[in-house]
C-alpha cells in the first residue's frame, strides 16, 4: 500500500519536529497557564469585582479561557505559514528540494496544511489541559471548544502560507503580524466582547474568523449564546481554510516550478 | 521507438519574452554519461528541470523514460535521482535525518531506508557524520550528503547539476570518484557543468550548449578532433604588448584566438609554431604548449570563454 503524497509531507515534518518537540510541548502547557493566570485570575479578580462580563454570573477568567484558546491556535496557525515558508521557499529552499521527488505542489500544500492542523491541535490539546486544570470547562466541553481553535488556526495557517508565497523578502510578514494577527487577537472578543467597540468597529471584529471561532468555543465551552448564528460561523470558518488553501497552490506553483 | 531514456525533439523553455532554451534536439542513451556544457545562462538548468519534471516544457516534445513530464510527474520523478546547483538540503537536521526525510517523500519502507541510508553514507564516506548537524559539514561533505540524497530511491536516471561547482580541487576530485564508480555500475548519468575537465573526466557523450542552442554534440574526444588541431600554444605578452603586434599572429597562423591577457595558437605542431614566433621577433612572457581542451572546443564555436 502506498503513503498518499501529502501524508508523506506530514511524515517529514514530523521528523524535524522530533528535534524541538520538548521546548515545544513545554511551552504549549506554559503560556496558557502564564495568561490565564494574569488575565484570567490576576486582572479577573478586578473585572469580576466590579462587573459581570457573561451572563449568569461567568467569571471573566471562564470567559476569557476559550477566548485565549482560539486567540493560541489562531497565533499557531499564524507562524506555522510564516518564516517557516519563507525560509523553505526562499532561503532553504527545502521545497524545491521535495518537489524533486512525487510529490507535487499540491500535495506539498496540504501536507503543509495538514501539518499546520496538527500543530494547532496539539497547542490546543494543552491549552484545553491548562483549561480543565482551573476548573474553568469539563473535559468534554474544553475538548469541544478545541474544534473551532482547530478551525480558526488551520485556517489561519492557510492564509498566512497563501501570504507568504507571494512575498520576496519576509518584511512584511513583520508588518503582518503587527497590524493583523495582534490586532486580531486583542480587538476580536477574546479579551472582552465586541460590543465595547466603537459601533464602525464591530462590523470589522465581526469579519476576522477569531470572532466566530471565539463565539462558537464560548457556546460549547460556557453555554453562552452566540451573537450570530453558530451555523454561519462554522461555515465561515470552512470557508477561511479552503479558500486560504486554494490560494497557497498556484503562487507556489508558479514560484517553485516555474 | 528507440532505447533511448530521453528523447527531446524541438525542446524549448521561455520565461516570457526570455527564450532559456532554444528548440534543442538530443537523446540519450542507456548506461552512458551525457553532458550539458556551458556557460551560465546556456540553458543547461532550465534543460534539466525539464528533464525532472519540475518545469513544464513550452514547445517540442520530451519523453523521459518513456514518460511524459507534463502527465505523469510522480511516476517519473519516483524514478528520479536529483542533486540540484544548490543543496538545499535542511541544514538543522542531522545527515540521518535529511536522508530519512527524503526517503520517506519515495515511500521508502522504514526499515529498509535505515539499512539504505547507512549504505549510500558510505559510499559517500561520510559514515562518521551520519548523526552530525549538516550546518557543521564543509561544502564538500554538503555535496556528498545531497549526492546520497538523490540516490536514496536507487534512480534509473542520474541527473547532477554542476555537482562541482564551488568545491575545492581536493573535494571535487573526491566527488568525480565516487560518480565514476555509479558509471561503473552501469547507472545512466546526465551532469551539467561549466568545467571543462570535468566534462572530460566522466562525460562519454556531451552536448555544447550556448544562448539556448545546441551547438556541438559528440564525445569529448571526438569534439576536440573535430573543432580543434591537437595542440594549443598560449602566448603570454607583457600588459600592452598584445595590442602593439596590430594583428600579426592572426597573419601568420590559420587558428588563433586573441584574448585579453594572451594568445592561443591552434596548431598541429607546436615546436615549428614556437620557433615561426621567434623568427619574426615576437618576445612573448610565457609560452605553454599543451593539449587541446573542450575548453579550446568551446572558445572556437562561440569566440567566448566559458567563465566570463
Amino acid at each position: 500500500m502506498t503513503t498518499p503524497l501529502s501524508v508523506r509531507v506530514v511524515e517529514a515534518e514530523l521528523r524535524t519536529y522530533r528535534r524541538t518537540w520538548r521546548g515545544s510541548v513545554f511551552t504549549g502547557f506554559l503560556n496558557p497557564i502564564l495568561y490565564l493566570l494574569a488575565m484570567g485570575v490576576g486582572l479577573g479578580t478586578l473585572v469580576d469585582e466590579n462587573l459581570s462580563v457573561g451572563a449568569d454570573g461567568i467569571s471573566y477568567l471562564a470567559f476569557i479561557a476559550p477566548g485565549l484558546l482560539v486567540a493560541t491556535a489562531m497565533q499557531t496557525g499564524a507562524g506555522e505559514g510564516a518564516w517557516k515558508v519563507m525560509a523553505a521557499v526562499k532561503w532553504r529552499q527545502t521545497w524545491h528540494a521535495t518537489l524533486a521527488t512525487p510529490v507535487g505542489v499540491g500535495s506539498l500544500a496540504l501536507g503543509q496544511i495538514y501539518w499546520s492542523t496538527l500543530r494547532v491541535a496539539m497547542v490546543s490539546a494543552s491549552f484545553a489541559v491548562v483549561m480543565v486544570l482551573f476548573g474553568v470547562a469539563s473535559p468534554p466541553e474544553a475538548l469541544g471548544a478545541m474544534v473551532p481553535a482547530i478551525l480558526v488556526g488551520a485556517g489561519m495557517a492557510a492564509v498566512t502560507t497563501a501570504f507568504t508565497v507571494r512575498l520576496q523578502t519576509d518584511a512584511p510578514l513583520a508588518m503582518y503580524f503587527r497590524f493583523v494577527v495582534i490586532p486580531m487577537f486583542l480587538f476580536s472578543g477574546v479579551l472582552f466582547p465586541i460590543t465595547q467597540l466603537p459601533a464602525w468597529l464591530q462590523p470589522v471584529a465581526q469579519a476576522t474568523p477569531v470572532f466566530h471561532g471565539v463565539e462558537l468555543a464560548r457556546m460549547i465551552a460556557l453555554g453562552i449564546t452566540p451573537s450570530v448564528s453558530p451555523w454561519i460561523s462554522w461555515f465561515y470558518l470552512a470557508a477561511v481554510l479552503v479558500v486560504g488553501t486554494v490560494l497557497v497552490i498556484a503562487p507556489l506553483r508558479r514560484r517553485l516550478t516555474p | 521507438m528507440s532505447d533511448a531514456l530521453i528523447q527531446a525533439t524541438g525542446l524549448t523553455k521561455r520565461f516570457d519574452d526570455f527564450v532559456a532554451v532554444d528548440g534543442i534536439d538530443f537523446e540519450v542513451r542507456q548506461g552512458e554519461t551525457f553532458g550539458f556544457l556551458g556557460p551560465n545562462g546556456a540553458g543547461k538548468t532550465s534543460t534539466m528541470r525539464m528533464i525532472s519534471a519540475v518545469s513544464p516544457i513550452t514547445e517540442g516534445s520530451l519523453s523521459v523514460l518513456g514518460l511524459n513530464p507534463a502527465t505523469e510527474g510522480p511516476r517519473l520523478r519516483a524514478r528520479l535521482g536529483i542533486v540540484p546547483q544548490e543543496n538545499n538540503l535542511d541544514e538543522e537536521l542531522t545527515v540521518r535525518d535529511n536522508l530519512y526525510m527524503y526517503g520517506r517523500y519515495f515511500d521508502i519502507p522504514k526499515s529498509e531506508l535505515n539499512d539504505r541510508i547507512k549504505e549510500l553514507v558510505e559510499f559517500v564516506q561520510l559514515t562518521e557524520k551520519i548523526d552530525a548537524k549538516v550546518d557543521a559539514l564543509s561544502g564538500g561533505m554538503k555535496r556528498r550528503v545531497t549526492i546520497a540524497r538523490g540516490l536514496i530511491n536507487n534512480p534509473d536516471l542520474y541527473i547532477l547539476d554542476e555537482p562541482t561547482t564551488g568545491l575545492d580541487p581536493q573535494a571535487r576530485h573526491v566527488l568525480w570518484d565516487r560518480l565514476y564508480r555509479l558509471k561503473q555500475r552501469g547507472i545512466t548519468l546526465i551532469i551539467t557543468t561549466h568545467y571543462m575537465d570535468e566534462a572530460e573526466q566522466l562525460c562519454d557523450r556531451l552536448v555544447v550548449m550556448d544562448k539556448g542552442k545546441i551547438v556541438a554534440e559528440g564525445s569529448p574526444q571526438h569534439l576536440i578532433e573535430i573543432y580543434t588541431p591537437r595542440d594549443v600554444v598560449e602566448l603570454r605578452f607583457p600588459i600592452g604588448v598584445l595590442e602593439t603586434l596590430n594583428g600579426k599572429i592572426e597573419e601568420l597562423f590559420d587558428r588563433t584566438e586573441i584574448l585579453a591577457d594572451r594568445a592561443l595558437i591552434y596548431t598541429d605542431d607546436a615546436e615549428r609554431m614556437m620557433a615561426t614566433v621567434h623568427e619574426h621577433g615576437m618576445e612573448p612572457e610565457t609560452v605553454l604548449a599543451r593539449r587541446s581542451t573542450l575548453e579550446d572546443v568551446f572558445l572556437r564555436l562561440t569566440g567566448r570563454t566559458l567563465v566570463d
